[in-house]
């Protein structure tokens, strides 16, 4: 027989039984569905991480002081002041380090701030006009100081937005820090949750007005160094640069010695992307595991079938069809009731990416590869859960098969 | 007159042991081309296992058979299948027609396991000649049982085979209808087809040329 007429009698097949072929389909549709959707869900997510990760720029490097272990002695990250106004400026220097783009030395104070309406209390830190590039964050309001406002010791503040609608203040208005009275030079563009610290609330005075008025301690020393490497690509380069340069200029010889730490900023975040996708694997096999169910329903369906027509298996091989002939003939159909699942699950996944983000908070991204491979797996689990039954529909012998009506 | 076929002292052993049925035992039969044989038996005379060798739906345990010249006694399944579709027009009682096919595609079955072509004017054909020409657009359940029958005699005829095998044809009909079947086989037969029938009633196989009677596993032939 060939392969049009097998295909067209295992079709006639399955609409002779319509309300069980649809029932068998819904098991398949579910399972794929579901694998798209939480594949989908996961994607989403994933991205949502990708995208913290680029607005933290993952050109990012934080230099800190201190080391877990400096000159034998066993102390936390910060708990010496080692780093210089010098450090930061031999950083910046474009001949000895050519992959840094900008450097931005950091002290930083939690202060209460007052406005006219009412106060709020943050994260100030102190820095150079290099701040807003290292930190890749651009302007929503005003502008940000001059290197010539950090030279004049200028009693400016760049606000976070959250920080500046808490306080009700625009660009212009006046707040106190810490009894210091500032003028909002300008309020930065939103950025979201940056990890472990809030990037939209928080206040950035030049480093000279900083240490002047609000941390004190020497005008040389700074808590951090921001670093940005001039592209993502180059952060690695930004790395060895920066840390040959402290290394010389500290006259550290080993590694073990070093009396400061680098961390690139983006570290932590890629810990939250495994999460994600730990998350994504766990809820993908369980969808996996609801379209290997829809799987089994196939093939009980199919043995069904097989044992309810072993008269017309039976007259079919009387009337010549070979193992073979039969064998393709059910095979097609488990197949078919796969496949128009699979499709049906593709259309009902689609749906549901529109319907989800619409009603909840859950951002679905359905994207091709878990489409094809849902659908890849939904056809070879027609054809594994088919070839049983329609082995069996092969071997029947025919004069029991004939006999059985 | 060419053979047909050969039953050379075929056993058919079910079972083992003590379980063990002979429903055959040691069984020859030469049929020839032309020839009408009614096989007659009460059920459990080894009847039903003797059509089944014969129409190629099951081996020998032992013995020899031939069709057609050809040794099907060893064949495989594939073999055996070819042989049925090519050489065999079956007829059985409770008809075996399709229900979810007209009549027309009902006897297009056979010709498609053989990728013919023209099939639906060899199938309207063959049904004019069972007259049946104004109910080929029909299903099995709008005909009546004898028309049924005649449908799956047009069945058995469309490949134009060596051998019409029908299996108490007239058994789920009336009379009347019975009689137009044994009518039809008899003149298949006055054309030169030739048909074996198989029966447990004595008026039927009279219809017949041969009649050939099973008992036990064993077969004796009644000379006319």
């Amino acid at each position: 027989m060939n392969l049009r007429h097998t295909f067209l009698t295992g079709l006639r097949g399955l609409l002779g039984h319509r309300l069980r072929s649809i029932l068998t389909t819904l098991g398949i549709l579910f399972g794929v569905a579901a694998v798209i959707c939480t594949v989908g869900i996961g994607q989403a997510s994933s991205d949502q991480v990708n995208a913290q990760i680029a607005a933290l720029g993952t050109n990012l490097l934080t230099i800190t002081p201190g080391s877990t272990s400096a000159g034998g002695i066993f102390g936390g990250a910060g708990s010496a002041s080692t780093l210089t106004m010098a450090d930061a400026n031999g950083l910046a220097d474009k001949a000895n380090a050519p992959d840094i783009q900008a450097v931005a030395p950091v002290v930083q104070a939690r202060e209460t701030m007052v406005s006219s309406a009412t106060n709020w209390s943050t994260t100030v830190s102190g820095s150079t006009a290099a701040w807003l590039v290292a930190n890749a964050r651009t302007m929503l309001a005003g502008s940000f100081f001059t290197a010539q406002d950090v030279t004049d010791h200028a009693q400016k503040i760049v606000l976070g937005s959250t920080t500046a609608t808490d306080l009700g203040v625009a660009v212009g208005d006046s707040v106190t820090v810490g009894k210091v009275p500032f003028t909002v030079a300008g309020i930065l563009n939103t950025v979201g949750g940056q990890g472990f610290q809030n990037g939209d609330d928080l206040g950035v005075v030049p480093i000279t007005t900083a240490q002047d008025l609000l941390t004190g301690g020497s005008p040389n020393s700074v808590q951090r160094i921001l670093v940005s490497s001039t592209s993502s690509s180059t952060i690695g380069s930004a790395y060895q640069e920066a840390d040959q340069l402290l290394m010389v200029t500290h006259g550290v010889t080993s590694a073990a010695g070093a009396d400061f730490t680098i961390q690139a900023q983006s570290s932590f975040l890629s810990t939250a992307q495994s999460v994600t996708t730990t998350l994504t694997i766990l809820l993908a096999s369980v969808a996996a595991i609801s379209l290997l169910v829809g799987g089994i329903g196939v093939m009980n369906i199919m043995l069904v079938s097989v044992t309810e027509r072993t008269g017309e298996i039976g007259l079919r091989k009387a009337l010549g069809a070979t193992p073979g002939d039969l064998l393709r003939q059910f095979l097609i159909e488990a197949a078919s009731l796969s496949i128009i699942g699979g499709l049906l699950g593709i259309g009902a996944a689609l749906l549901a990416g529109r319907l989800i983000p619409h009603f909840t908070t859950i951002g679905v991204t359905i994207t091709a590869t878990p489409v094809l491979i849902a659908v890849g797996v939904a056809a070879a689990t027609g054809l594994v859960f088919g070839v049983y039954p329609a082995a069996r529909a092969a071997r029947l012998a025919p004069i029991e098969a004939l006999r059985s009506k | 007159m060419g053979e047909v076929l050969r039953l050379d002292n075929v056993s058919k052993i079910y079972g083992s042991g003590d379980a063990e049925v002979r429903a055959l035992d040691g069984v020859s039969l030469t049929v020839n081309e032309g020839d009408f044989v009614a096989v007659v038996g009460p059920s459990g005379s080894g009847k039903s296992t003797l059509m089944n060798i014969l129409g190629c739906l099951d081996v020998p345990t032992s013995g020899r058979y031939l069709f057609a010249g050809e040794d099907v006694s060893r064949m495989d399944a594939y073999a055996l299948a070819r042989i049925r579709n090519r050489r065999i027009g079956f007829v059985f009682q409770q008809f075996q027609l399709l229900n979810d096919l007209s009549a027309w595609r009902n006897v297009e079955l056979p010709l498609l396991y053989r990728s013919a072509r023209d099939r639906k004017g060899t199938a309207l054909t063959v049904l004019e000649q069972v007259g049946l020409a104004n109910r080929v657009g029909h299903r099995p359940n709008q005909l009546s049982g004898g028309q049924q029958q005649r449908v799956a005699i047009a069945r058995a005829l469309v490949t134009d085979p060596d051998l019409v095998l029908a299996d108490e044809p007239t058994g789920n009909l009336d009379s009347g209808s019975s009689r137009d079947i044994l009518a039809i086989l008899r003149q298949l037969n006055e054309a030169g087809r030739t048909v074996i029938l198989i029966t447990h009633d004595p008026n039927v196989a009279a219809v017949a040329k041969r009649v050939v009677h099973t008992s036990d596993g064993r077969i004796a032939e009644a000379v006319q």
